[in-house]
């Protein structure tokens, strides 16, 4: 942490602001408001989440085994991701770049694991337009997808720029938010999990 | 091969056989190319794209903000006339001059313009504008997504124009309920375009309200508290932290309604599990706190300008504070107001009539301040006066429908009907539109260096004001009278009289436009004897006025030390208001950009081949978008040093300017005495 606080207060410098924690504070506060839009599409499934329409439910769809290895995947993407910042406090470059690429395996590994569930339902038949219920969940599960396609093609970014910058002020700054994202996604899984996947098989 | 070059796109999306609309899309266009033509003709592109297009100074994009809302102000008004024309006439055997399919689509674009393109980038503009300076900061927390965001919105709004001409607009109304906004009953591109410059514009917002947020958090200038916080900046503090909290709201109502339209999806649909009145809910969940977004920035105006003109410290400057707070808080629990007739039950209506009547506590608390504040004031009647003035009378008229309405048998009988239209023209139009105008006349001066025409200035407000009155009031009336809203044909000839009368008013309303026109004409040709060049022609209160007009693109060579809250009266008071510093630093300022410009148009094209299912050019667009970020954020030179001797020379001009002027100051003073 110590080297933290000391890179940024090389930046300190210009009219006393400070432009990393005006960058961090931002997409801390986007979080939020990302944490207000995933709110959103919890209520909405919470309101159609049993509106069957003669389809099938949670229950005869969910395969927990299945949702439990894909959550594995995620969580452990995070702890090497965590494992990423400490080498970047270190300034060790290549081993950053070798955990984001060992994060970005995993968070692949969760995307494919996602993907070919959702064919499968498609192909049974149970796709988001069966539904009320499925396409609440479709969207709920598919918008956290999306966030985590998103960070990971913002991880492969880093990755490149992490080999070319070096550990720069930006460079820095820049896998700070990620990791805040990639940490951020984790929570909202986690409430995906048991909102949708634990509580649709009780 | 049609298809998938064009998706859904064909020659007939333009209509050939509509005179009215062939006509509107012949005007905007002639405009259009005349504007063109005339900055070719002057040579002006190289100068537009250089200083203003590219630019991420705050105060630039501030005033294209504000030019963005007087265009499409332009548009919201022409489709308020068309409407009032037609229900003038529309009675009994007479069809009048618009089939009801134009019609809807017109009160439709209305509503949308003149909430998301005019109140918005009004108020938006005026805080680029003004809040940094007001907090003795250089620039904002990301002017770079600052740019991006005022391109997202004039993408947006783009969207919205060229819907005229291809294709149509929803006709849905502006807050597009399903099953009507559904497939099933809008199949065209109408809702679409309603869905994707929302949307688009929408985040264009949601990444302002956060950029101002931290702005104002954390780049105040030392020793400015937030209790020394200028009311303006306080006001908007509290608009963006709505911002942030409303916005992903719309946002994912707009996306469900999306995924139903295009991926068949069941939320709000009649059939296979879907339920309508969550798209209302979420809607107003957003909608509610929109309505504070708009007003509560014109707040803030009206407490600077009834301030600066009273020559007095606001009253009650702290409890204007925790009144702005309150009406925040409160604007999150009242959204169900908008469907009483849902059928919620009767505890639930209950409480949030009862949360929306509290609502008048806070907003009284404010009135009486502003009154408080010009008691025993030596208020100067100058043109932002008067809008506040007008503001406050007509605004206490709107509030108390507003509590009428609040009530929730009295809300069943008068639910989607005139009482409902004129309650909220009566909250917005003075409320929110009013607060603009006065904050437009009371910083032009600070955008430009010279004053706005006073003359001219009188004129509009007075037919503005007289307007208003002559086209809503007539609408409570009907509403009593049981005239729905949204008709395009009525057959009851006892509501005909009012609503020629309401006619007349927008008829008053569009002399009122043509005065502001005139006045911006006239300002411009007389600016030399309009000229400020002490930066301060009001005798302001704020940081803002500390500094030339137009301000340095640095804003601050030196960052002031605030000791209270009116810093710049007090540094007035204490005789340091213009004194320089012992030496001059570096400064750290952004580079210009064309990637907000760049990605504003990717959004427009993205917008445009998802409206028309040109599935290839959405994905084309997206790619660019990313590649365009990816680009950005490699490029790591994106600020420059502007060197201290460089901010020595452009301030020794600014105080040898100063100091000539105080010269000549005998006959200058009095001149500025009989102007203000």
């Amino acid at each position: 942490m110590a080297t933290i606080a000391q890179s940024q207060a090389t930046l300190d410098h210009h009219d006393g602001h400070d432009p990393i924690g005006n960058a961090t504070f931002g997409f801390w506060l986007y979080l939020m408001t990302d944490c207000i839009l995933f709110a959103s599409i919890f209520a909405t499934y919470a309101v159609l989440g049993h509106n069957y329409a003669g389809g099938p439910s949670g229950h005869e769809i969910f395969d927990l085994q299945y949702v439990f290895a894909e959550t594995m995947f995620l969580l452990f993407s995070s702890t090497t991701n965590g494992i990423a910042m400490l080498a970047m406090y270190r300034n060790a470059r290549s081993q950053v770049a070798n955990w984001l690429m060992v994060t970005a395996l995993l968070g692949l590994g969760f995307i494919v694991m996602e993907v070919n569930e959702f064919v499968h339902l498609i192909q049974e038949g149970n796709g988001p337009d069966r539904s009320g219920f499925l396409s609440a969940f479709f969207t709920l599960v598919g918008t956290h997808g999306a966030h985590v396609s998103l960070g990971l093609l913002w991880m492969v970014v880093m990755i490149f720029q992490v080999l070319g910058k070096g550990l720069t002020q930006p460079v820095r700054s820049r896998l700070m938010r990620l990791s805040l994202f990639w940490h951020f996604l984790d929570l909202i899984w986690i409430g995906v999990f048991t909102v949708v996947y634990l509580m649709g098989v009780l | 091969m049609q298809e998938t070059l064009f998706g859904k796109l064909t020659l007939s999306a333009i209509p050939y056989d509509n005179p009215i609309v062939m006509g509107a899309i012949g005007g905007a266009t002639a405009m259009g190319l005349l504007v063109l033509g005339l900055i070719t003709y002057f040579g002006k592109w190289g100068y537009l794209w250089k200083e203003w297009f590219t630019s991420v100074d705050h105060k630039k994009v501030g005033v294209m903000y504000i030019a963005l809302a007087f265009i499409m102000l332009l548009r919201g008004f022409a489709d308020a006339l068309m409407m009032r024309m037609q229900q003038a006439i529309a009675q009994g055997g007479v069809h009048g001059y618009l089939p009801p399919d134009h019609y809807d689509q017109i009160f439709s674009a209305h509503g949308t313009i003149m909430i998301i393109f005019v109140a918005m980038p009004f108020f938006i503009g005026l805080m680029n504008l003004v809040v940094p300076l007001q907090i003795g900061a250089r620039d904002v927390a990301y002017p770079f997504l600052n740019s991006v965001s005022f391109w997202l919105t004039a993408s947006s709004a783009a969207l919205v124009m060229i819907s005229l001409g291809v294709g149509d607009f929803s006709h849905a109304g502006w807050s597009g309920y399903p099953p009507l906004s559904e497939n099933q009953f809008s199949p065209g591109p109408g809702v679409d375009y309603w869905i994707w410059s929302l949307q688009l514009g929408g985040i264009g917002t949601l990444m302002t309200g956060i950029n101002f947020f931290v702005t104002i958090l954390r780049m105040r200038a030392p020793g400015m508290t937030m209790m020394k916080l200028p009311v303006f900046s306080w006001t908007i503090l509290v608009t963006n932290v709505l911002i942030m909290l409303s916005f992903p709201v719309l946002t994912v109502a707009l996306a469900l309604l999306t995924l139903d339209r295009y991926l068949g999806m069941h939320f709000f649909t009649n059939d296979l599990g879907g339920n309508q009145m969550m798209f209302l809910n979420l809607f107003w969940i957003w909608g509610h706190p929109e309505v504070y977004i708009v007003i509560l920035p014109a707040f803030g105006m009206f407490s600077e300008v009834v301030s600066t003109f009273s020559g007095k410290r606001l009253f009650g400057y702290t409890s204007m504070v925790y009144a702005t707070v309150a009406i925040a808080v409160l604007s999150f629990v009242v959204w169900l107001h908008h469907f009483f007739t849902m059928g919620a039950g009767a505890n639930v209506n209950a409480f949030f009539g009862i949360a929306t009547m509290v609502i008048a506590v806070p907003t009284g608390v404010k009135v009486f301040n502003w009154l408080f504040t010009m008691y025993k004031g030596r208020v100067e009647f100058t043109t932002p006066v008067l809008w506040t003035l007008g503001f406050i009378i007509t605004f206490c008229i709107g509030g108390m429908t507003g509590v009428l309405l609040s009530v929730p048998p009295a809300d069943f009988v008068l639910h989607n009907s005139e009482f409902l239209v004129a309650h909220f023209h009566n909250m917005l139009i003075p409320g929110a539109l009013f607060g603009y105008f006065a904050g437009y006349a009371f910083w032009f001066p600070k955008a430009f260096g010279f004053r706005l025409d006073e003359k001219w200035g009188k004129r509009a407000f007075w037919l503005w004001l007289v307007g208003f009155y002559l086209a809503f009031m007539p609408l409570y009336a009907l509403g009593f009278m049981g005239m729905p809203r949204r008709l395009v044909h009525y057959d009851n000839p006892a509501w005909q009289p009012y609503l020629l009368v309401a006619a007349a008013g927008t008829l008053v309303i569009l002399a009122a436009i043509v005065c502001q026109a005139v006045q911006l004409v006239v300002s411009i040709r007389n600016r030399e004897s309009l000229r400020d060049v002490t930066g301060d022609p009001w005798n302001g209160r704020t940081l803002e006025w500390a500094v030339a007009s137009p301000p340095p693109f640095y804003n601050f060579a030196h960052i002031p030390k605030i000791e209270t809250l009116d810093a710049f009266t007090d540094m007035k008071e204490r005789g340091v208001a213009y004194e320089a510093p012992a030496a001059y630093q570096d400064i750290h300022m952004p580079k210009n950009t064309a990637v907000g410009v760049v990605l504003g148009g990717v959004a427009f094209v993205f917008g445009f081949s998802m409206i028309w299912h040109i599935w290839w050019l959405a994905l084309g667009a997206t790619v660019g978008a990313i590649g365009a970020l990816v680009l950005r954020s490699a490029d790591d030179s994106v600020d420059y040093i502007l060197p201290a001797q460089e901010v020595a020379r452009l301030e020794r001009e600014r105080r040898q300017l100063l100091a000539a002027h105080e010269q000549s100051g005998a006959s200058a003073d009095s001149h500025l005495a009989h102007q203000g």
